[in-house]
């Protein structure tokens, strides 16, 4: 082995190499494992809202407390706590009461009370009620309880049956204060209606700039103006267009608070450049033999562009509205500005109804202090992630099956 | 409300379609001479004449209270029918429909590409008004340089240098992660990975990138900010549990697929012949990156890393979940600062008056975002022009 000068120089120089490729696959990796990491702790943070905690015990259906004419007119809870109380008969302070009380859900007596609206033969008769418990119990019963004095939870766990159900709340309820039935239905609708007003308005729109400033537009100043903009717009921080929703829709023309409709607007205007600049580009990647060709035959300028360019662009187009619909999917900030944050627990039925969307209510959730909330959280963000990697998947599938070169 | 209205002037449109289509087909078949147009064009133009004019009355119908959706439906569809036969009284041989529907059409297409125009002037009259409101009550120069922001002290004081510092220091943070991560990321997929390695790096980062934000933020304010809160109480630090730290990380990992994807277009467009030229002259491939492609690529990177810092001035949900509330003039990261976008967002959420100098502010806040954004996009876009070098 000679270590000349040349040799030792060109060790270090290799040894660099190594050094600045590592560095790249270094990078790359931890952004992977950002990105791993995220969404591993998302769902570990998240699946316990999809089990929920149920006690059986048998409730006595006392034909005098229970109207048989009408038993939906009954207050079942009553019942259900009186008999829950009555499984342990040594605790009869008024604290320990309460303290017991608080472990069933304000929902308890849900499913009793179908039952006995089914079959009111029940009346008079003890049954096996299956109870929903309330947040705090479900929390201990999953292991997650931070509350250090569990001594009647775990009297609980010795004494009652207790079972573990998935539950499908998060999905089929409206938002509640109670973190065990809260769901994400109104803001799943809400979601819906904003995101079809963005996509009603912004779709033809975006596609009608598209086609004049690639096919029509004269190369003048004016267009050269639009053109700028455009880009300038797509780079406007998103919560300007909530200030632009609130001085504009709101204050200006007077439209409704919380509205589907006006979060629409506001999206719409968000997503119009995304929609532009996608649309140009699948419009440019047609080839102008193509548009020459119809020209050639006597087609009408425009009959050229409607008749053949565009449909050869569609599949490009549509791949960006759906890449702005996800985007306008999960935006969160110019929702804020024009009040859409407020507890709404009913499902809007219109565009004027007051709403909610689901990343508003992630970020509703995720300010209260009930720990039940947290896991409702990292739920909620599951089902709207899911729901992104669905249409950009979607996006992709269209990409892929027709992209063509010419 | 709308279904009746709406459903009339549909019915008229395809009726007037139909029936023009059809009546200037049947001219056509009975021999009336050479038609100019094709029936469906005189059909077109009947429709479009018959939507125009009915939802023209239809919008003006709504203003008044009076009118059941009924009446107004019934109006609508009228008005539809009349304008749709104003051109269909027309079809004849020598009647150039083509032309004008074309015109129609041309007009509405400049009209859908001048809302992008509107949206802008509508966005910077809205924040301009309620900001001249705002800095008629507060002077303008106490405002910009104010080292005291408490809008609900009393009394209110409306000093934007703790915001501005605040928000320096978080974007700061996150590009001093976002731009080694990204760049190193761009060079390693542009010149070293196998196809096998981009087919899957590619996809991860799009993931990346459509994280909504607001994701993000519950995963800096739950996870990241306890962890750093963790470390640093471990070594002794004296940690905010909502750090300028835990907020910079993660909306630094939020540019890196921006800046990682512009940068790697850009390397891309780099012509191969200079690579070629340097590999001839024996340098290896790390050297060829460092002394040939990087340096023919530093505009377009430094245009990639500026709209990357306007993309974090301008980024909201991450802090407004992580960052804190109160305006700590601090450029220590462990400290909670508070940011321009977090502000206009707490000051804005809610019921609010909007005559209060507190609200106005928040406009305030808007209108200094925004000329920076815009600012730092426009030289963004002069730095590519000005040194792009025309290859081949």
């Amino acid at each position: 082995m000679t270590d000349t000068p040349y040799q030792k120089l060109l060790a270090k120089r290799y040894a660099s190499e190594r050094r600045f490729r590592a560095y790249g696959a270094i990078a790359l990796i931890l952004t992977s494992v950002f990105l791993l990491y995220l969404l591993v702790d998302i769902v570990r943070k998240g699946w316990p809202a999809f089990v929920e905690h149920r006690a059986t015990f048998d409730v006595t259906l006392d034909a005098s407390q229970i109207d048989k004419a009408n038993p939906a007119a009954t207050d079942y809870l009553v019942i259900v706590k009186d008999a829950w109380r009555s499984q342990f008969p040594d605790l009869n302070s008024r604290t320990d009461k309460k303290q017991l009380n608080a472990l069933l859900s304000q929902n308890a007596a849900e499913s009793l009370k179908q039952q006995v609206i089914d079959n009111p033969g029940l009346i008079g008769q003890t049954v096996r009620a299956d109870v929903l418990l309330s947040d705090d119990a479900d929390l201990y019963f999953k292991g997650l309880s931070q509350e250090t004095d569990t001594t009647l939870l775990d009297r609980v766990r010795e004494k009652i049956e207790i079972t573990r159900n998935m539950s499908w709340r998060l999905l089929n309820n409206g938002d509640s204060r109670e973190p065990e039935l809260a769901g994400l239905r109104g803001a799943i609708a809400g979601s819906l209606l904003t995101v079809a007003v963005a996509l009603a308005l912004g779709l033809p729109l975006g596609i009608a700039a598209a086609i004049y400033l690639e096919q029509f537009a004269p190369k003048n100043r004016w267009t050269d103006v639009i053109e700028v903009n455009i880009n300038n717009l797509a780079a406007v921080p998103s919560i300007i267009f909530g200030l632009l929703g609130l001085a504009m829709f709101l204050n200006l023309f007077g439209m409704p608070r919380s509205a589907p409709l006006v979060g629409g607007l506001v999206l719409a205007l968000l997503v119009l450049p995304t929609i532009i600049i996608a649309s140009r580009a699948a419009l440019r990647a047609v080839p102008p033999s193509i548009k020459e060709a119809a020209l050639g035959v006597g087609a009408s300028h425009q009959q050229a562009v409607f008749h053949h360019v565009l449909p050869l662009a569609l599949p490009g187009i549509l791949t960006g509205a759906i890449l702005g619909m996800a985007r306008a999917f999960g935006e969160t900030a110019p929702l804020l500005m024009i009040g859409m944050v407020a507890f709404i627990a009913d499902v809007p039925q219109s565009f004027t109804d007051a709403a909610t969307v689901l990343p508003v209510q992630i970020y509703l959730w995720s300010d209260l202090p009930e720990l039940g909330f947290q896991s409702k959280t990292a739920a909620a963000i599951m089902v709207l992630i899911t729901i992104l990697f669905l249409l950009n998947g979607f996006a992709i599938y269209l990409r892929k099956k027709f992209e063509r070169r010419w | 409300m709308t279904f009746w209205p709406l459903l009339a002037i549909a019915a008229a449109v395809i009726a007037a379609y139909l029936f023009s289509s059809r009546r200037a087909l049947a001219l056509r078949v009975s021999g009336r001479g050479y038609f100019h147009s094709l029936p469906s064009y005189h059909g077109l133009l009947a429709a479009i004449s018959a939507l125009m004019a009915g939802l023209a009355a239809f919008i003006l119908l709504r203003q008044f209270e009076a009118f059941s959706a009924l009446a107004i439906a019934a109006v609508a569809g009228t008005v539809a029918v009349v304008a749709a036969a104003l051109p269909a009284t027309k079809i004849s041989a020598a009647f150039r429909a083509r032309p004008v529907f074309e015109a129609i059409v041309l007009g509405i297409l400049i009209a859908s590409s001048v809302v992008a125009i509107l949206t802008t002037v509508g966005i910077f009259a809205s924040v301009v008004f309620e900001s001249l409101v705002f800095f008629r009550e507060i002077n303008v120069f106490s405002f910009l340089f104010g080292s005291h922001w408490a809008p609900t002290g009393t009394p209110p004081a409306f000093g934007f240098i703790p915001l501005l510092v605040g928000t320096f220091l978080i974007t700061f943070i996150a590009i001093l992660v976002a731009a080694p991560l990204g760049l190193f990321s761009a060079v390693y997929m542009a010149e070293y990975a196998t196809s096998n390695v981009r087919s899957v790096a590619k996809p991860l980062l799009e993931m990346l990138a459509g994280i909504p934000t607001v994701v993000l933020g519950f995963f800096a304010a739950l996870t990241v900010a306890p962890l750093i809160r963790n470390w640093g109480e471990s070594i002794g630090l004296s940690v905010a549990s909502e750090s300028a730290l835990a907020a910079g990380l993660v909306m630094g990992m939020m540019i890196v697929p921006l800046i990682s994807s512009l940068s790697d277009d850009i390397i891309n467009a780099v012509p191969q012949s200079l690579r070629d030229g340097s590999y001839a002259m024996g340098a290896t491939k790390s050297e060829t990156i460092k002394r040939v492609v990087l340096p023919a690529a530093l505009p377009g990177i430094v245009s990639a890393i500026m709209l990357a810092i306007s993309r974090a001035v301008g980024e909201t949900m991450i802090v407004v979940m992580a960052a804190g509330l109160a305006a700590n003039l601090s450029l220590n990261p462990l400290d909670a600062v508070t940011t321009i976008t977090v502000q206009i967002a707490t000051l804005l959420v809610g019921d609010q008056e909007f005559d209060s100098a507190k609200t106005l502010s928040a406009f305030a806040l808007g209108l200094v975002l925004f000329f920076f954004t815009l600012a730092l996009n426009y030289v963004a876009l002069r730095i590519v022009q000005k040194y792009k070098q025309q290859y081949d």
